[in-house]
């Protein structure tokens, strides 16, 4: 670690604390803001004279007509279950390409590699016309299986990517050892190697997981019928009408939104700045 | 294991692993493989098994779409029924659309400005970040949130704050005396970009702050102290020392977020729909807004296009740079 010496105590909070809590603040600020409008009571909120940073009448009301005049308890659902059926689906991919990328040796393998890196860089902005008529010929449209099955497009690649690294870096011998002792190749992947791998599924799980949770594109696209929508979609269609927009359900709604993945995030910070780093490093 | 070639070198390396890695091992029985068991014992067989699915995926969900994206953009398909081949017509149109050509310019100079300024202050954070100080760790995670959060929640929360007679930053102007007449945050065209570019470099700031940390913490302290030595102030020791080891990083880091920046919907269809007066638009928001809204697919499909020889050329980079590298 830099060790830096300062002149002053003064020359430190110039060039340290203050810049440090200006960051902090500006960070933060809009969470504090989903938070407040939240609770203020309407009366408050649409008043020019008020000071809003503050209420002395907190009020749940908006939360209350969240659930009463939306789908919100269904699109919390939707969310969670598309989340979690997406990021299991394209974990297991990615683990056993990842796997077979870092691992196995075969005529096609660096070009395969390649040809992954590059799909994880191509954006949804792109595809998300064609590929609404590719969901229109499943007969998936407007179901969650039509945002289940494509999320993997991003998904997949991404997972395949940081897996085959982190194989990269279990060493071989321990699988060898196993192979010598009589494990065939594939006891040995399952028995030994993927075990070892599990912070780096974990690490892969939570980003894929987070990722799913966000997405806007698609779901705005494929689904369409209220009670299908994800959290994202349902607030921001559901809320706002032509002109209208409803303040406080809408930042309950946004709070409510962000709530699950700040905890996934906060119990696992670590795997997820591991994540994070190890995707563009590849 | 008959077919195998690699007995002595496994033999060798057992004797390495003997040493290198003193694991215990849970050892399966022997048993007879069965053909198929046979068959997975080949490497490239066994390849080919376990990235099926992938592939598979891939292909159908991203291959097949991205071809059927190009013919799109060359036939006049519209929502409800077949479209015709027209060639280059859908780009001729685009080419003459006012709209489509301040997209095209918002997108580059969306994508260049919050491209920079993430950068800049981005790595402005990581070297705060560096430093040891109480609750670090709280702060570091903190940091990430609106990078953690949907970006359509908290976008929402940005356009209430830019809202045009309850804003906040107008009730503080006012109430400091900087302002009379409230600011219509989103009221014109160059204000709208300009809150755009800030909710962008405000969400993905954190992204460049933690991994910018990342390759930051890699840099060897004593570098830093035999430069202090050698009487380089802290200005030399970040631009002679620090910079050049953390350039690949931040080489990685920015074709990334340029990418993301360059294709970016969600953002800026949230805080202004592409408005006022259509001045906003990027090629994301303006290919949904013609295919999604005026149902015209080809002509939708042709602006998404517009993507791509840009992508292509950040690709190659970035594969050119990966290559380098190994």
């Amino acid at each position: 670690m830099t060790t830096v010496r300062y002149g002053s105590r003064l020359k430190r909070a110039v060039t340290f604390h203050v810049p440090l809590v200006l960051m902090v603040g500006a960070t933060l600020f809009p969470f504090y803001w989903m938070v407040i409008t939240s609770i203020r009571p309407d009366r408050e909120l649409y008043n020019v004279q008020m000071n809003p940073f503050f209420t002395l009448h907190p009020t749940l009301k908006h939360f209350q007509d969240l659930f009463a005049l939306t789908m919100f308890a269904h699109w919390a659902w939707n969310t969670l279950f598309i989340a979690t059926v997406s990021t299991a689906i394209s974990l297991s991919c990615g683990l056993l390409a990842g796997y077979a990328l870092a691992r196995l040796q075969f005529r096609w393998a660096a070009p395969l590699g390649t040809l992954i890196f590059v799909t994880y860089l191509v954006p949804p902005t792109l595809l998300f016309i064609p590929l609404g008529d590719v969901v229109k010929t499943f007969g998936i449209g407007d179901t969650p299986w039509a945002v289940i099955l494509t999320y993997p497009t991003f998904l997949i690649p991404f997972c395949t990517w940081l897996l085959m690294g982190y194989f990269k870096t279990i060493p071989r011998e321990i699988e060898e050892c196993a192979r010598i002792d009589g494990a065939s190749r594939l006891q040995a992947m399952i028995r030994i190697s993927f075990p070892l791998a599990v912070p780096g599924i974990l690490s892969a799980g939570i980003f894929a997981f987070t990722l799913s949770w966000n997405e806007f594109l698609y779901a705005l696209v494929f689904l369409s019928s209220p009670q299908q929508k994800t959290i994202p979609i349902g607030v921001f269609t559901e809320l706002v009408r032509g002109d209208v927009f409803y303040w406080g359900p809408l930042m309950a709604g946004a709070l409510l939104g962000s709530i699950p993945v700040a905890l996934v995030y906060s119990f696992f910070v670590e795997h997820y700045v591991t994540a994070l780093t190890g995707a563009v490093k590849g | 294991m008959a077919d195998h070639p690699v007995e002595p070198f496994l033999a060798e390396r057992r004797a390495r692993a003997a040493v290198a890695a003193p694991v215990a091992v849970a050892v399966p029985e022997v048993r007879r493989p069965t053909w198929l068991g046979h068959l997975l014992e080949r490497e490239h067989v066994l390849a080919g098994v376990l990235l099926a699915p992938t592939l598979i995926i891939l292909a159908v969900f991203i291959a097949y779409p991205f071809l059927l994206g190009i013919w799109l953009a060359v036939s006049d398909k519209v929502v409800g029924r077949p479209g015709a081949f027209v060639g280059l017509e859908n780009f001729r149109v685009n080419l003459n659309d006012a709209i489509f050509l301040r997209a095209f310019q918002n997108t580059f100079v969306y994508t260049f400005i919050a491209t920079v300024l993430k950068l800049v202050l981005g790595m402005g954070a990581a070297l705060l970040l560096n430093h040891h100080f109480r609750f670090k760790r709280i702060v570091r995670a903190s940091m990430l949130l609106p990078w953690i959060v949907p970006t359509v929640l908290s976008t929402l929360a940005w356009q209430w704050m830019f809202d045009a007679t309850f804003s906040v930053f107008n009730w503080m102007l006012m109430n400091v005396g900087l302002i009379s007449t409230r600011i219509l945050w989103l009221g014109d065209g160059v204000m709208a970009m300009g809150c755009l570019i800030l909710v962008n470099v405000w969400r993905g700031m954190p992204f460049f702050a933690i991994t910018l940390l990342a390759g930051l913490q890699t840099v060897n302290p004593d570098l830093h102290e035999a430069a202090e030595i050698d009487g380089a102030n802290a200005w030399q020791r970040f631009w002679r020392v620090t910079l050049p080891l953390i350039k690949p990083i931040m080489l990685v880091v920015v074709l990334f977020s340029m990418i993301a920046t360059f294709a970016d919907f969600q953002l800026i269809y949230v805080l202004t729909r592409g408005g006022p007066y259509s001045s906003t638009h990027v090629f994301g928001t303006y290919a949904y807004e013609i295919a999604m809204r005026a149902a015209k697919l080809g002509q939708g499909a042709s602006i998404s296009l517009f993507l791509f020889p840009f992508l292509l050329v950040v690709i190659v980079l970035q594969l050119w740079y990966i290559r380098r590298n190994d």
